[in-house]
């Protein structure tokens, strides 16, 4: 009897558990396809550091899915309470029969083990289903062979899946019987005799307040996505952050007010068909739910943004790879003594990486500091103006880099940049660090002269010239000035700074690139020991920094690769939460609805007009949140590059926005089709 | 001129073996103006003989005809349109909508019906005054007397100028003042506008208020009475007798 009466339920109630089913089933697919990744990544073919990441990455995927269970479990409980209150009536009838609340509870726990079972199992089987197709995005994202790839089944993740799960349900289970606990009787037998009080707001406190958000929020935006550089302390962007909150709140308030008199100002539309009905049901329901709906419109707005700078950040990092590394490697000496051995060929040779035996081809230059060449002079009257430009940079008193155009076109013909033409009286910089740029460009653009040597120089460019001297994975170039050759300095005037070595491989295949790679890397060790060998008499050696393209690119691919994850799955989970909590904010309206659908069939409103009211409604209330959400997502995402500082064009975002709007539209969308359907199954004719 | 035909009308339930004859050959009709009132007790039929009237309820048997047009042989979304179109209803628990104003009630059958919305402030104003319910116009259900719901589901239903108003227990959930108030406005509609009106009662005050009376008895007509050049006094005595006739279960009503 306590097994075929939940048995039954569970049959009968079937569509009443579909969100709870799905929602689940969601869940318990996406945890266990994020913790596989570990043992899928154990069969690629990855760098020593990639693996490193890998680690990293599942620590923290580890730690995510501790939150993410979290908010699940509060899903499920919030599920659970929903399907509660659907079925009062039947507890009622279960407790007039004279059945005890402990028979009750077992029932309900019975019928929430087996959903549980069911959806735990169905869940597993999508998860793995699904992890082979992540891993083919695993294979792309840590750029592994494909050809490693297998069938994958992770017993880790899978018990780790059922544990996770198996609590969240005990807690759920734990719940239930509480709630069942303070039941009462004639609570559960009125449940649905209760009266609608319609309260209007007041329309104009509604386009007051609605003007007060469109203008908090429209400050908001300004300062942060286009006023940026004005913002000086960082508790000012909280304070424009919460105005954005409290704004999008705001809306939500009076929107719910105005939206009916927005549509009854127009008669003809507002008493057309069931109309009046339908903006009446939209507005009395966003009423309730202005606090709900403000939540999932900023974690839309969150999620959107995750999933958009995290694809973005991939593909934005391997393009200023490409840009910033063109050569296979470098290393830097910098001065600190005139101890600091001169010859950095010989240096290499000694730590046994000889540039001759392993480089196909290499420049060796030489960058110079000259004690007055500061910032100071280079931006002289120019500085109030060029500072603007620079907020969080001052480099006033900073020594500038030099560099004579010869060698500085020998890098460049190695980088593949652009050759420079400095006269004898002539100067340029070549720099890639944007803000820094500007700046340069004031001075450089009303011919500013600099006086170096004794010699006037005026610039060669009106603008700086996009080039650079280390090999990086970012534009951090903040400007060399390039001299010319014939410029010559007093004995003490001029010191240098640094010894720059960049060459490439000699080699054909990936794999032989790969095995000099690690050759070069591994004799950092042997570099230091060389170096400390000429320290000057206080003990203080030469600095170096040695980059190779590779080691960049695996720290990129790692990062870009790690950025998705975490993304894809805190943003995955943000929706379905999302979805689900919508979802059954709007099928319990549907519930408390379902007499007014009844009269209106009563007084003969056509099935399909009827249906094409709830499309509306549940459209509207599933709509109204996202719209608001890609209002933000729009200046937030700018906010986000500004902050960053990451250069991405338009044409690297792309790809990641269409992705990001499929998979918002594949999950949210996927919950309101449900919703809807569910919906017309609730309000379905009883006659 | 004849409006509503019924004709050995049949409504069973149960299987062979235990057979409910709800309605058990019933035959009569409604002339055009008419205000006929149905009485019966629980379980004599009455409410499904209203509900086949009005296609919630399909018959076993036989046929009823309005204007010429046999309602038991319409299907689907025929059934939905006759409905709309030729029909107005009045409930005893008035089914208003609680998130629309007593305005926005009423103009909701029109624009379920498709007219056209120019007029629809016009017709909605027209049927008010003639039910006295101008100014609640623009409240909403919840601060409204039952006696103003039961005007304003009125004023829904004839706004849509239906061949037929069907009520069912229109002042079941009324009190003595605000049932005599609606009834004197149904006499009003009838007499002065010409509606058709057929109504379900067995509060016996109320049946008096008719033109007509049906008494229905275990599913078969008992008995009938005009109110002819008779007062609405003397009628509601006629009832009375005849309802102490019908014997138990009425009078116990009462």
């Amino acid at each position: 009897m306590l097994f075929k009466l939940p048995l039954g339920n569970v049959r009968r109630s079937l569509r009443d558990y579909t969100i709870y089913f799905f929602t689940l089933l969601i869940g318990v697919a996406v945890f266990y396809v994020f913790n596989a990744i570990e043992s899928q990544a154990a069969f690629l073919h990855i760098s020593a550091s990639t693996r490193q990441i890998v680690v990293l990455m599942m620590n923290v995927l580890s730690g995510v899915s501790v939150f993410v269970s979290c908010v699940l479990g509060g899903l499920i409980v919030y599920a659970s309470r929903f399907l509660m209150r659907r079925r009062k009536k039947e507890f009622a009838l279960y407790m007039t029969l004279g059945m005890s609340k402990g028979k009750v509870s077992a029932i309900l726990l019975t019928e929430t083990l087996m959903i549980g079972i069911l959806s735990l199992v169905s869940g597993l089987l999508a998860g793995i289903g699904l992890s082979q197709l992540m891993s083919a995005l695993v294979v792309k994202m840590f750029d592994a062979d494909m050809t490693s790839y297998q069938f994958v089944f992770s017993a880790p993740a899978a018990v780790k899946t059922l544990i996770y799960f198996g609590l969240i349900y005990v807690v759920t289970m734990i719940f239930n019987a509480g709630a069942v606990g303070r039941f009462k009787l004639i609570d559960l037998m009125s449940s649905d005799k209760k009266a609608e009080v319609q309260k209007m707001k007041k329309p104009v406190v509604c386009v007051i307040v609605f003007l007060a958000a469109a203008v908090m929020l429209g400050y908001a935006y300004y300062k942060v996505a286009f006023d940026f550089g004005s913002i000086e302390d960082e508790w000012i962007m909280l304070v424009y952050i919460a105005m954005g909150g409290a704004a999008t709140f705001m809306i939500f308030w009076s929107v719910s007010g105005m939206l009916t008199r927005l549509v009854m100002s127009s008669k003809r539309s507002y008493y057309r068909g069931l109309n009046c009905f339908t903006y009446r049901q939209i507005g009395s329901r966003i009423n309730t739910m202005v606090i709900s709906a403000g939540i999932i419109c900023l974690m839309l707005f969150v999620t959107i943004c995750t999933f958009a700078s995290a694809f973005s950040l991939k593909s934005s990092l391997e393009n200023s790879i490409n840009r910033n590394a063109p050569a296979d490697m470098n290393i830097l000496i910098s001065d600190v003594s005139e101890n600091t051995p001169q010859d950095v060929v010989s240096v290499m040779r000694s730590a046994g990486i000889d540039p001759d035996e392993y480089l196909s081809e290499y420049v060796v230059v030489h960058e110079y500091t000259s004690g007055d060449i500061n910032g100071d002079a280079f931006f002289g009257d120019y500085m109030e103006e060029a500072g603007k430009e620079m907020e969080h940079l001052f480099i006033g008193g900073v020594a500038e880099e030099m560099m004579y155009v010869s060698e500085y076109n020998r890098l460049a013909g190695l980088y593949g940049l652009e050759q420079l033409t400095v006269g004898d009286d002539e100067y340029a910089v070549a720099g890639n660090f944007a803000e820094t740029i500007r700046a340069r460009n004031i001075p450089l653009s009303h011919g500013h002269e600099l006086t170096i040597a004794g010699r006037t120089l005026k610039p060669a460019y009106s603008e700086c010239r996009l080039g650079f001297d280390m090999i990086s994975n970012t534009d951090i170039n903040t400007g060399i000035i390039i001299i010319p050759d014939s410029l010559t300095f007093g004995e003490n005037d001029l010191a240098r700074k640094a010894t720059l070595l960049a060459g490439n491989y000699k080699a054909q295949s990936k794999a032989d690139k790969r095995s000099i790679d690690s050759l070069f890397l591994n004799a950092r060790d042997r570099i230091d020991t060389v170096l400390s060998e000429h320290a000057d008499p206080d003990g203080r050696s030469a600095v170096y920094i040695m980059n190779t393209r590779l080691d960049l690119t695996d720290s990129a691919v790692g990062l870009g690769a790690f950025a998705t994850f975490i993304g894809l799955y805190i943003g995955i989970v943000f929706l379905i939460s999302c979805g689900a909590i919508l979802s059954i904010k709007a099928l319990s309206e549907n519930i408390d609805s379902i007499p007014r659908y009844d009269i209106l069939r009563k007084i003969g409103a056509d099935e399909k007009d009827i249906d094409r009211s709830l499309f509306r409604q549940t459209g509207i209330f599933f709509l109204l949140p996202l719209l608001l959400a890609g209002i933000h997502t729009i200046f937030g995402m700018k906010f986000a590059l500004n902050v960053l500082g990451v250069f991405v064009t338009t044409d690297e975002m792309l790809p990641g926005m269409l992705l990001t709007a499929a998979i918002v539209a594949a999950i949210y969308g996927g919950y309101f089709l449900i919703t809807y359907f569910c919906g017309k199954n609730i309000i379905k004719s009883k006659m | 001129m004849e409006l509503l035909r019924i004709q050995n009308v049949e409504k069973y339930y149960g299987s062979r073996s235990s057979l409910t004859k709800a309605l058990d050959d019933i035959s009569f009709t409604v002339e055009q103006g008419e205000f006929t009132a149905i009485m019966g007790a629980s379980g004599s039929g009455k409410t499904t003989l209203l509900n086949c009237i009005s296609t919630i309820d399909t018959v076993t048997a036989g046929h009823i005809f309005l204007e010429q047009t046999d309602i038991t042989t319409l299907r689907g979304s025929q059934l939905n349109k006759f409905r709309r179109d030729k029909l107005g209803f009045i409930f005893q628990d008035f089914n208003l909508l609680d998130t629309l104003t007593a305005f926005e009630n009423i103009a909701l059958a029109l624009s379920i019906q498709k007219r056209d919305e120019k007029e629809t402030s016009k017709h909605v104003n027209e049927v008010a005054e003639q039910l006295g319910i101008t100014d609640v116009l623009q409240k909403y259900p919840y601060q409204m007397s039952g006696g103003q719901k039961q005007r304003v589901a009125s004023a829904r239903a004839i706004v849509t100028d239906p061949k037929i108003v069907l009520a069912d227990e229109p002042t079941g959930a009324l009190d003595s003042r605000s049932a005599k108030l609606l009834l004197e406005r149904f006499n009003y509609l009838n007499k002065e506008v010409g509606t058709t009106i057929m109504m379900v009662t067995h509060d016996s005050f109320t049946a008096s208020y008719a033109s007509r009376v049906i008494f229905i008895k275990d599913g078969k007509i008992f008995h009938e009475l005009n109110r002819g050049d008779n007062t609405r006094k003397q009628l509601f005595d006629k009832i009375i007798d005849v309802v102490t006739l019908l014997g138990g279960d009425v009078s116990d009503a009462l």
